[in-house]
């Protein structure tokens, strides 16, 4: 982008005849967008080298800032301002690329490039928390609904046993990954590494294909509950799969087997899981027809 | 208030620790006179001068006043600056309690799994869901403040209160479908209004690239307290 302009261009002059007026020895580059952020980030005087990985026009901006981020200490309300730097349109594309995977396109490169967000994960999670909440609700009300002992009650514990799980899932398991990463990256030389935050992103964001599978279990049929699961495990799994090759695969084979495993197997158990715990399933076979043909026998003669 | 303002100068001079300054000119020779304090306006001296001493009937009428004059503001959702400007946090603490309480006597007070809302589970929802939302404008770049965000979720609770009311009145009557369809639609229509509500004062404060990164949690959170009040049933 900074090739690209003519330093003689008329507008351009000014804005960096301006910038040099305050500080001689900077840099200046011009952009032009004209919101507040960027031009307090060109004051500074930085110039990042990051230009040359970037097509797109319209990242140029989130790539030049990139270099210039988490300049401010952890303990300032700034460094987290850092990871809301994105846009509604960046949070759809980011949420459509988490479901669609494609061999060779690594979500992280593609999509997160050095821009982590907390927004995305953050309000997934939270989202996914309340939608398995209620959805399992209204399931279990539907499935019960003919049974005359069945008392609705609107079970909002368990929202806090939804939560548990799933946040630990998506903020604990990035942090082991991390970690082991981090681990095998001092013995094996890789060229692929993710900082913590970008593995927050893609597991954040690979949990956003459930949502919609979530609201399909309401509907008490298990082939339709079982189907979706499945899709949304493989659209998901693969993802999380085609994002962490990269990192692994210059390892020992049993590590990257292990490492592999452990990341599918983690995302099948916690699908199962919430699908066994939070929705019933209807059961056609013994336990309830017996149950309520006992009722209905003691109430009028039924043959 | 001139006068107030006079007097306190020259008592201050008259203390011990401007003892040395007596030899400086200033102070007996030139009666030093005028106002010191910062001329905002002479009503708002009034005010901190006056509120001392009126009665506390008067007090009380007065922020119950402003409570209400933000309710009517709520009902009738135009870009007003009003509950920016003022803003409040006892309108919110009163809906929060009356929403609480109105959740309690929820079915099934034995179940272990299920059973509605507690209190305190409430109160956490509505305060936790309305700091992190508004930590969450804030992260992403508004300029509303901390204190106004709250002021504006929190009175934006109050379709959904009205709502409940009206959900209890009706499950007097019944619990049948043609109940649960009468609750669905008064929730469904609150639930609609807060949201209209609140992104009717917030969303000024957004850029405009990022505005519905900031209302969707908004939606989120009348969502859920709207799903509380729906499923709310009484043990009969």
């Amino acid at each position: 982008m900074a090739s690209a302009n003519d330093p003689f261009q008329f507008k351009e002059f000014e804005e960096a005849g301006s910038l040099l007026e305050a500080n001689r020895d900077a840099t200046t580059i011009s952009i032009e967008d004209d919101d507040v952020r960027p031009q307090k980030q060109r004051k500074l005087g930085a110039m990042t080298p990051d230009d040359e990985e970037d097509n797109l026009a319209n990242d140029d901006k989130t790539e030049l800032l990139s270099g210039q981020k988490k300049n401010a200490p952890f303990w300032t309300f700034e460094y987290y301002q850092t990871f809301f730097d994105v846009e509604t349109h960046h949070v759809k594309e980011r949420i459509i690329g988490s479901m669609l995977p494609w061999p060779g396109k690594n979500f992280i490169h593609l999509y997160i490039r050095r821009n982590p967000d907390l927004y995305g994960p953050f309000w997934i999670c939270t989202t996914l928390v309340f939608a398995i909440a209620i959805s399992g609700n209204i399931s279990n009300f539907l499935v019960h609904q003919g049974e005359p002992q069945f008392k609705y009650v609107p079970e909002f514990q368990k929202v806090t046993i939804a939560a548990t799980a799933i946040y630990s899932y998506a903020w604990l398991v990035p942090l082991a990954l991390w970690g082991f990463l981090l681990w095998r990256n001092n013995k094996i030389m890789n060229l692929v590494s993710y900082s913590f935050m970008e593995i927050v992103c893609a597991y954040g964001y690979s949990l956003a294909i459930y949502i919609p599978a979530v609201i399909l279990w309401i509907i008490p049929y298990e082939a339709l509950t079982w189907c979706s699961i499945v899709v949304a495990l493989c659209l998901s799994g693969s993802v999380l799969a085609l994002t962490f090759w990269p990192a692994v695969r210059d390892d020992h084979p049993r590590v990257v087997i292990a490492v592999m495993s452990a990341i599918i197997g983690l995302n099948v158990l916690l699908a199962v899981g919430s699908k066994a715990y939070f929705f019933s399933t209807p059961e056609p076979g013994t336990h309830d027809t017996n149950a309520s043909t006992v009722r209905l026998s003691k109430t009028t003669p039924h043959t | 208030p001139v006068k107030q303002g006079r007097n306190r100068t020259k008592r201050r001079k008259r203390s011990k620790p401007f003892a040395g300054l007596s030899d400086v000119s200033i102070s007996e020779d030139i009666p030093v006179e005028g106002d010191i304090s910062v001329p905002v306006g002479s009503s708002r001296q009034d005010d901190e001068f006056s509120t001392l001493d009126e009665p506390v009937k008067d007090t009380i009428l007065r922020d119950l006043k402003a409570v209400g004059n933000k309710f009517v503001h709520v009902l009738y959702p135009k870009r007003s600056s009003a509950l920016l400007r003022d803003w409040d946090l006892w309108g919110p603490l009163l809906l929060c309690v009356a929403l609480a309480l109105m959740l309690q006597g929820g079915a099934a007070d034995g179940a272990e799994d299920g059973g509605g809302p507690q209190f305190a589970e409430v109160f956490v929802i509505v305060w936790f869901g309305s700091i992190v939302i508004t930590l969450n404008s804030k992260l992403l770049g508004g300029t509303i403040s901390f204190f106004q965000s709250l002021c504006v979720l929190g009175y934006c609770i109050m379709p959904l209160t009205v709502a409940m009311l009206v959900c209890r009145l009706v499950l007097l009557g019944g619990s049948g479908t043609a109940s649960f369809v009468v609750r669905l639609v008064v929730v469904s229509a609150s639930f609609g209004w807060s949201t209209f509500a609140s992104t009717a004062f917030l969303a000024d404060s957004q850029p405009p690239n990022r505005k519905a990164l900031v209302v969707y949690p908004v939606f989120l959170f009348y969502f859920v307290i709207g799903w509380m009040i729906l499923t709310f049933s009484t043990s009969q």
